[in-house]
């Protein structure tokens, strides 16, 4: 048991039960404010698996700026604490749930079958692997344009953004 | 041969001039170019036709006819046997030519008389457009070498006939009877279409020259033939008017006149005489139905006649005289004169185009007044209209040496010595041409002469243009010579027009094994009986309507019923109304609309949009419009999948 | 180090965890952090596969899941406040009106 066993056992249990909060809370900003212990959990799982940059950028960019935005849409809707949305087991609920379910036994019973994982190889190329450095030498070679076409993803949304929540569309 | 080889120029030329007019015309309303078009384009055509006529007639009588292929329309062109082949193809023979001078000849007449005629129309474009639709339509069925060609040529003019009368479509009665000229006919037409089927399964062929080649090798007199025969005539009776089918050519006459000329005296009509004459070796095989054609052309010809006797109607009168002079022509087919039938056409089409046109000057100059008892006295107003009609109503009463004598003697003559004539036949014929000479004259008498009975406020009868009046005299010139060309053989002058025709059906004729009578002695006493019959008509009409004008009425007091009876046309079209129309409207409505249509049709068609809508208004629970049961199928589907990939 | 599998299992229950909030949920807010949610858990599958196979390009695909996740945030978000805008609602039972 090393540092590293504890830390997953810690923080992925952290992380599944912020996920059950989250999708359980009545009041959207509960959920919210759960999702953003949810977020940190995995960048703490991302860090033992030697992917700092991720675990940053996902601290940077999940947590600080998508859930602000989240919270923000939450308040300014007022949208806090609304019971008339309380939620009765219905048949749909119990079919979803009962689906889910099964495709996770699914998806766990090829992981159980599968081979054992070559993690020797991981450990040796894990430290380096991660680094701002390692990515961004990446990222500016051989996927810049990829790079590059984000950008345009981005002005895209954020025109879009500006125009659905414009008031008067018409 | 140079003609001979541009001779489907003949019916290209009507066919361009239909295009022109009928795509431009509406645009450009210019009524004399579109005059000049129309009518040139069938002066073309007559042109050419007169140079294939004149080429023709220096070759030998066996090199006369030809054919002219254009190109393959259905089936198969290699004329195998078993493979319906039809070409249209175009014949050129001595009956085909002179048809198609004929029609392109006194069709340019009439052109031009239209020009002044339906001056002012608004419709004028139309008028001419469907007027060159009708000769191009007309030339196919004279001149097609196969059945189907005809039979195209055939409907063409029928739908052309539709048009025109009911060229004036705002008046309801144009429409109906132009509705009811198109039904008539497509009752003949159905007997024309089952003889065509007959006669492919008979001879494998409908080309007309293989046809009549297997046919000439035929037993006469077998069952099969019979019925060809008589379905190709119950098609005839439809186009050309003969009982039982004659009710649609009076109604005819709501159409503008130049069109009752063109159609409904010079041309149209008599396709069914030519028919028979160009089917004649068919007919040849069937004595009995010759002797059917016979007897119901003569029936006709006096049936008609009487009727046309009491009718007040100007055209009416003509249509039915009309009617008369088809049944004449018809008996002489009947009687195996296909000659002389063929010269009736010609002759009747020169007089009778010129009746009519001469009826349209009147009709004209009396503005739209068609009542003859409120004529009278026009004589003065309207001289050359006058002079041509009289020439014309002398013609067809057969006062020689008008052209209705010769052809008409001819038939006549034929009908009683012939061997498949008859005196019977011969004195319903004559009683014919009497009654026809005397409803002639009270026509023109009660027209042009006496008191003056319309109305001199209102109406000012005057002359019509020169566009109109040329046309009469050079019809009253062809009235007055054309009969020239068939001169009896037994005056020694020769007759041109059977001489050139008779190549045509000398195999018929041999085929009935008729021989020529060369009894001068009879016929001069017949045509001298036929003479005095027909100037008597004349004088008696003289008489009652000029010396004695009290006699009609007396006479009509005094045969009320008679009277009543032929004023009503013998109550056939009511009896049709009774027996045909009214049952099969009943049928419909009660039957077939109410019955079939409402609940068998419109039940299957509601009844499976009924069972859709059910299934739909089912199924369409489903779309919920909630996304999140759309995502819950995606779900289930990925579980499927994967269970599939992983078990299966 | 921890085996990877254990990461691909916890990844897989975060991701069903998500998946139920997204079909189980009817505000609309929340069924949208459960997106998220399982955006994540994906992510986390790519970083554990890119450490597996020792390859950094798992990681520059998660970096641009981020991205893209951001910027379907940002839509997201503003699709829901225009909808709030029309239906006074954020209930996705009665938001049903994509329907026959």
């Amino acid at each position: 048991m090393t540092l590293g066993h504890i830390m997953f056992y810690v923080l992925g249990a952290g992380g599944v039960a912020s996920a059950l909060l989250v999708v359980t809370r009545r009041n959207p900003i509960i959920s919210a404010l759960y999702l953003i212990v949810n977020f940190f959990c995995l960048a703490g799982l991302y860090l033992t698996l030697n992917a700092q940059f991720i675990a940053v950028i996902q601290i940077i960019v999940y947590a600080g700026a998508i859930m602000v935005l989240f919270l923000f849409v939450i308040m300014l809707l007022n949208l806090g604490d609304d019971r008339k949305l309380s939620d009765a087991i219905t048949v749909r609920k119990v079919v979803g749930a009962g689906l889910t379910l099964g495709l996770f036994m699914e998806v766990l019973y090829i992981l159980l079958t599968a081979g054992p994982a070559d993690s020797e190889r991981a450990e040796a190329a894990g430290i380096a692997l991660g680094t701002v450095e390692a990515i961004g030498a990446q990222l500016f070679t051989t996927f810049l344009f990829p790079f590059e076409v984000t950008s345009l993803i981005l002005t895209a949304a954020i025109v879009g953004a500006v125009v659905m929540a414009k008031k008067k569309l018409d | 041969m140079p003609m001979i080889s541009n001779a489907p120029l003949i019916v290209l030329f009507p066919l361009a001039g239909f295009l022109l007019i009928g795509l431009l015309g509406w645009k450009y309303r210019n009524e004399l170019v579109i005059g000049i078009v129309g009518s040139g384009v069938i002066f073309l055509s007559f042109a050419t036709a007169v140079g294939v006529l004149f080429e023709m007639a220096s070759l030998p009588e066996e090199a006369r006819r030809s054919t002219v292929q254009l190109f393959p329309w259905i089936g198969t062109f290699t004329g195998t046997s078993g493979s319906l082949g039809v070409s249209v193809g175009y014949q050129f023979d001595q009956l085909s030519i002179l048809m198609t001078l004929i029609v392109t000849g006194v069709g340019f007449l009439i052109h031009v008389y239209s020009i002044g005629y339906m001056h002012g129309d608004k419709g004028y474009w139309r008028f001419f457009t469907y007027l060159n639709l009708f000769i191009f339509a007309m030339l196919n069925l004279v001149l097609a070498d196969n059945f189907v060609l005809m039979f195209f040529g055939w409907e063409g003019v029928g739908l052309c006939s539709y048009l025109l009368i009911g060229f004036w479509y705002e008046k309801t009665f144009t429409g109906d009877a132009a509705k009811k000229a198109f039904i008539v006919n497509r009752i003949g037409d159905f007997g024309f279409l089952l003889g065509m089927f007959l006669i492919m399964r008979t001879f494998d062929s409908l080309s007309f020259t293989s046809v009549m080649s297997s046919a000439s090798v035929m037993p006469t007199g077998t069952p099969v033939m019979f019925w060809i025969a008589l379905l190709l005539f119950v098609g005839a009776t439809g186009k050309s008017a003969q009982i039982p089918l004659f009710v649609w050519l009076p109604d005819a006459m709501a159409g503008p006149t130049p069109v009752s000329a063109l159609i409904h005296a010079a041309t149209m009509v008599t396709a069914g005489v030519y028919m028979v004459a160009r089917c004649a070796p068919l007919y040849a095989l069937a004595p009995d139905v010759l002797m059917i054609v016979a007897i119901v052309g003569a029936a006709t010809a006096v049936f008609a006649a009487t009727i046309g006797l009491v009718q007040n109607d100007i055209k009416k009168v003509l249509a039915y005289s009309t009617i008369s002079q088809l049944g004449y022509m018809f008996l002489a087919m009947g009687v195996a004169a296909f000659s002389a039938g063929i010269f009736h056409v010609m002759t009747h089409a020169f007089f009778k185009a010129l009746l009519f046109l001469g009826s349209g000057a009147v009709i004209h100059g009396m503005h739209d007044e068609q009542d003859i008892q409120k004529m009278g006295g026009l004589k003065k107003y309207l001289p050359v209209t006058y002079a041509t009609f009289v020439v014309g109503a002398i013609a067809i009463a057969g006062i020689p040496p008008f052209a209705g004598f010769f052809s008409k003697d001819e038939i006549l003559w034929n009908a009683f010595s012939s061997e498949l004539g008859s005196p019977v036949l011969w004195t319903v014929g004559a009683l014919g041409a009497v009654l026809t000479a005397f409803y002639m004259s009270r026509l023109v008498i009660l027209t042009f002469h006496g008191k003056e009975r319309f109305d001199h406020h209102h109406v000012h009868p005057h002359e019509a243009p020169k566009t109109m009046t040329v046309p009469l005299v050079v019809l009253a010139g062809l009235s007055f010579v054309g009969g020239w060309l068939g001169v009896p053989a037994s005056w020694g002058l020769g007759n041109v027009v059977e001489d050139w025709l008779n190549p045509v059906f000398e195999p018929a004729r041999h085929k009935l094994m008729l021989a020529e009578h060369e009894s001068h002695a009879a016929e001069f006493t017949l045509m001298t009986i036929s003479v005095v019959l027909a100037a008597s008509g004349i004088y008696a009409a003289w008489r009652w309507y000029v010396q004695h004008t009290d006699v009609p009425d007396r006479i009509a007091g005094k045969f009320a019923r008679t009277y009543r009876i032929l004023l009503n046309k013998y109550y056939v079209d009511e009896a049709y109304d009774a027996v045909v129309v009214r049952p099969t409207q009943t049928a419909s409505d009660k039957f077939l609309w109410k019955g079939v249509d409402v609940i068998i049709i419109d039940g299957a068609v509601n009844g499976t949009a009924k069972v859709i809508a059910i299934a739909a208004q089912t199924v369409r629970r489903v779309q919920t419009g909630v996304a999140q049961s759309y995502a819950m199928v995606i779900v289930a589907g990925i579980v499927a999948v994967i269970a599939a990939l992983l078990f299966i | 180090m921890v085996p990877i599998p254990y990461y691909l299992v916890l990844s897989a229950a975060m991701f069903m965890i998500g998946a139920v909030g997204v079909l189980t949920r009817r505000n609309a807010i929340i069924v949208f952090m459960s997106i998220e949610l399982m955006l994540n858990s994906v992510n986390l599958t790519l970083v554990a596969f890119s450490v597996a196979t020792g390859t950094i390009t798992g990681q520059v695909l998660v970096f641009f899941v981020m991205t893209v996740a951001a910027a379907e945030a940002a839509v997201g978000l503003a699709i829901i406040i225009a909808l709030y805008r029309r239906k006074q609602t954020v209930n996705l039972d009665e938001i049903n009106i994509l329907k026959w």
